[in-house]
């Protein structure tokens, strides 16, 4: 197990160098393959760390509550990868058109392009397989720095105001959260002596002797650093501007995973938190953080014009959605969470790649200048529909099963009142995307339709495959995966062995 | 007498003493930022600040005999005081742009609040009451109060040297309250966050100069296109 662990680790991490030597469309076919080999081998690893942890030593680790995160990254990788093709197929029958002189041009800028991606990719994945919260800190910097290059590779004015936003915000984020580790490592040092390395089963062996001040204090710098990255109010500022301005693909895992990978960080400073402090500080902590977030986002939804900011405001939503699920402390409202993350992830990253498909179809990101899409897109415009409707938590698919974990373990646990402000909020951030989308796809524009035609099928089939996985996961997940969660929920109650 | 005597606080050591000045000296630098009209005097200035932390990590290492700080001080000294400063200036050798005058505020508001701020830090962290044996407990309080007056350097200051060189000393002040209250830190993690520092460093120098090739400033007040 631990070798495939490893292999886990150096898959992307080979690709990322190799992206550099190959030529394109070899790296095109070997980032897809490398992505599915990835997939593969983080599913294979489920089983084992249903019954216990996975290591390999010295710095990789893998439970179950890591083990669902690194599946979200997973997942997107491949399928991602495969848009990507489809994505370039317009920008190289662009540069076939320009003539000769375009062709180096691109030629570098997909380069950059997938050694970017690549190593995006396994920094994400590498955030949740490290043991230790400093490895982990280094890990969310290494994709900060990354994305922030792929938000701004396409240099027009408003992607590079989006990178220095976001570079500068994520990054004081990320500053404070490099706070909070060393105070982290202050509270350690007083009960595990004055050398260690933060490893994860130390500190959450110890967390009930660790002194409660500093645990607080640390805490709360946590919430508010990694919190910038994963988009909670009122620090989520560079979101909806990074998510639009950058290339699909990257909106797509910026949006699926990289949210996630941070909200992963938050969820062991809170294991440690509850083991040092009791539940109610860090619960009420990530209940305010997390309404706040849900309401600016269910607002913001309906004043949106551009169909990549929209979906990154309802990123912002779903974040909210998790620190609420948290909050409650019920493990079926931990399992919800869980659920909610492969859910988000899959919902997430199909909604940005048909918003990418709608986009290229008409040459504007402006919702105004798309109409009649689902005539116009056969096979794209029902499923950015579908994708929309399982944003929503529509039945049968899989956020429909998270968000009703998560509801009715607030009920259960007595937040009955947060429970329907969460209800009512929901309702009313799908609201908002429910109009938006319904007059891009079914309204008549008033020039003359479009031809009835798909930019590219490799910008199909991703999609596809996103709307199965969410099936699956509403439908029947498979026993393996319910197992994992029903894991990873009982280790975040502290009651895993 | 005697009760006296012994309540009352012993004077500090030469140790503290020396502790306690670096720590100041590193956040009197973070006000001198405040107001530097030219990004070369930024520059230096943030310089100046990490050769300070890097002296008090040396100071550490020779007072509370932790001889991995040595390395730490040698290695935070030549990428914080030589690499980054080269980088940063390399970057910026064709831009004539100058950043005097980018504040929202005039510089003796921007001071005065930054007073306030830090000694909201200051005295905030000094009331929790996190001691270390390693260095004095004003230590930890003056990093924090440089942490806090960086990000005001960051959110005055509407050019992006000055919101970058923010940043970096912002992690000057997070090196600084890591070497009081953690300075056991096994070295490869320190090094770990030096090694991502320069990266982000890296990024910032390409950022910055893509945009200034786009706008031929560093004024990030052209920046607000994406809104809402």
């Amino acid at each position: 197990m631990s070798t495939m662990l490893l292999c886990v680790f150096l898959l992307p991490l080979g690709m990322t160098l190799l992206s550099f030597l190959l030529p394109r469309r070899v790296t095109e076919m070997a980032t897809i393959v490398v992505g599915v080999a990835t997939f593969v081998l983080a599913v294979s690893l489920m089983s084992a760390v249903t019954h216990g942890v996975v290591t390999a030593p010295p710095f990789l680790r893998v439970d179950a509550l890591s083990e669902i995160f690194l599946l979200a990254t997973a997942f997107l990788y491949p399928v991602t990868a495969i848009y990507t093709i489809g994505y370039f197929a317009k920008e190289r029958s662009i540069v076939a058109h320009d003539g000769a002189d375009a062709i180096p041009q691109f030629r570098r800028y997909s380069r950059l392009f997938y050694l970017g991606f690549n190593a995006f990719a396994w920094s994400m994945i590498c955030a949740p397989i490290v043991n230790g919260l400093a490895l982990l800190w280094i890990a969310i910097e290494i994709t900060t720095v990354v994305s922030a290059l792929l938000v701004a590779i396409d240099r027009t004015d408003g992607a590079t105001e989006a990178a220095w936003k976001y570079v500068l915000i994520a990054s004081c984020g990320l500053g404070i959260g490099l706070l909070a580790t060393i105070i982290l490592y202050y509270a350690g040092s007083t009960v595990l002596g004055d050398s260690y390395d933060l490893g994860l089963e130390s500190m959450l062996r110890s967390a009930s002797r660790l002194p409660a001040v500093p645990v607080q204090l640390a805490f709360g710098l946590a919430v508010i650093g990694y919190g910038t990255k994963v988009g909670l109010f009122p620090v989520h500022t560079w979101l909806p501007d990074a998510h639009s301005e950058a290339p699909t693909p990257i909106s797509a895992l910026l949006s699926g995973a990289l949210l996630a990978t941070s909200f992963y960080a938050i969820l062991r400073y809170y294991q440690i938190a509850v083991g040092a402090l009791g539940p109610a500080f860090p619960q009420n902590m990530l209940l305010i953080f997390g309404v706040l977030s849900l309401l600016l986002a269910a607002l913001y939804l309906f004043a949106q014009r551009n169909i990549k900011r929209m979906l990154a405001y309802s990123s912002v939503e779903h974040m909210g959605i998790l620190a609420i699920g948290v909050s409650f402390g019920a493990p079926i409202a931990f399992a919800g969470v869980l659920l909610h993350v492969l859910a988000h992830a899959a919902a997430k990253g199909t909604a940005f790649m048909g918003a990418g498909t709608l986009v290229h179809k008409y040459g504007t990101k402006e919702m105004s200048g798309m109409r009649g899409a689902i005539r116009a897109l056969p096979f794209s415009g029902p499923i950015f529909l579908i994708a929309i409707f399982t944003l929503g938590a529509l039945p049968p698919f899989g956020m429909f099963r998270s968000e009703f974990q998560i509801v009715s373990g607030g009920v259960s646990s007595g937040h009955g009142v947060v429970g329907a402000v969460l209800v009512i909020l929901l309702s009313t951030a799908f609201l908002g995307l429910m109009f938006a989308t319904t007059r891009v796809l079914f309204e008549p524009g008033t020039s003359t339709p479009l031809p009835s035609s798909e930019p590219s099928y490799w910008m199909v089939v991703p999609t596809i495959i996103g709307v199965v996985a969410l099936l699956v996961l509403g439908v029947h997940p498979p026993d393996t995966l319910v197992d994992l969660l029903t894991r990873g929920a009982a280790e975040l109650t502290g009651a895993a062995s | 007498m005697i009760d006296i005597l012994a309540v009352a606080r012993p004077a500090p050591t030469v140790f503290d003493g020396t502790a306690n000045t670096v720590a100041v000296i590193v956040l009197l630098l973070e006000f001198g930022m405040l107001r530097a009209s030219l990004f070369g005097a930024q520059v230096r200035l943030y310089a100046a600040q990490s050769v300070a932390v890097s002296v008090l990590a040396g100071v550490v290492a020779v007072g509370r005999g932790v001889p991995e700080l040595f390395i730490l001080a040698v290695l935070s000294l030549l990428l914080k005081a030589v690499i980054v400063p080269l980088v940063m200036m390399s970057q910026l050798r064709d831009s004539r742009a100058e950043i005097a005058g980018s504040g929202s505020l005039g510089v003796a508001s921007e001071v005065i609040i930054s007073i306030l701020v830090a000694a909201f830090g200051f005295f905030a962290i000094g009331a929790l009451g996190i001691h270390s044996e390693v260095l004095p407990a004003a230590a930890l309080s003056l990093s924090m109060a440089v942490v806090l007056v960086s990000f005001v350097l960051m959110i005055l200051r509407r050019d992006v040297i000055s919101q970058a060189i923010g940043f970096f000393s912002l992690e000057n002040g997070v090196s600084m309250a890591s070497l009081v209250i953690a300075a056991g830190l096994p070295l490869i993690l320190e090094v770990a966050f030096l090694f991502d520092l320069l990266v982000a460093v890296v990024v910032f120098g390409v950022l910055i100069r893509v945009q200034s090739d786009r706008t031929k400033s560093f004024s990030t007040v052209a920046l607000d296109r994406l809104r809402g």
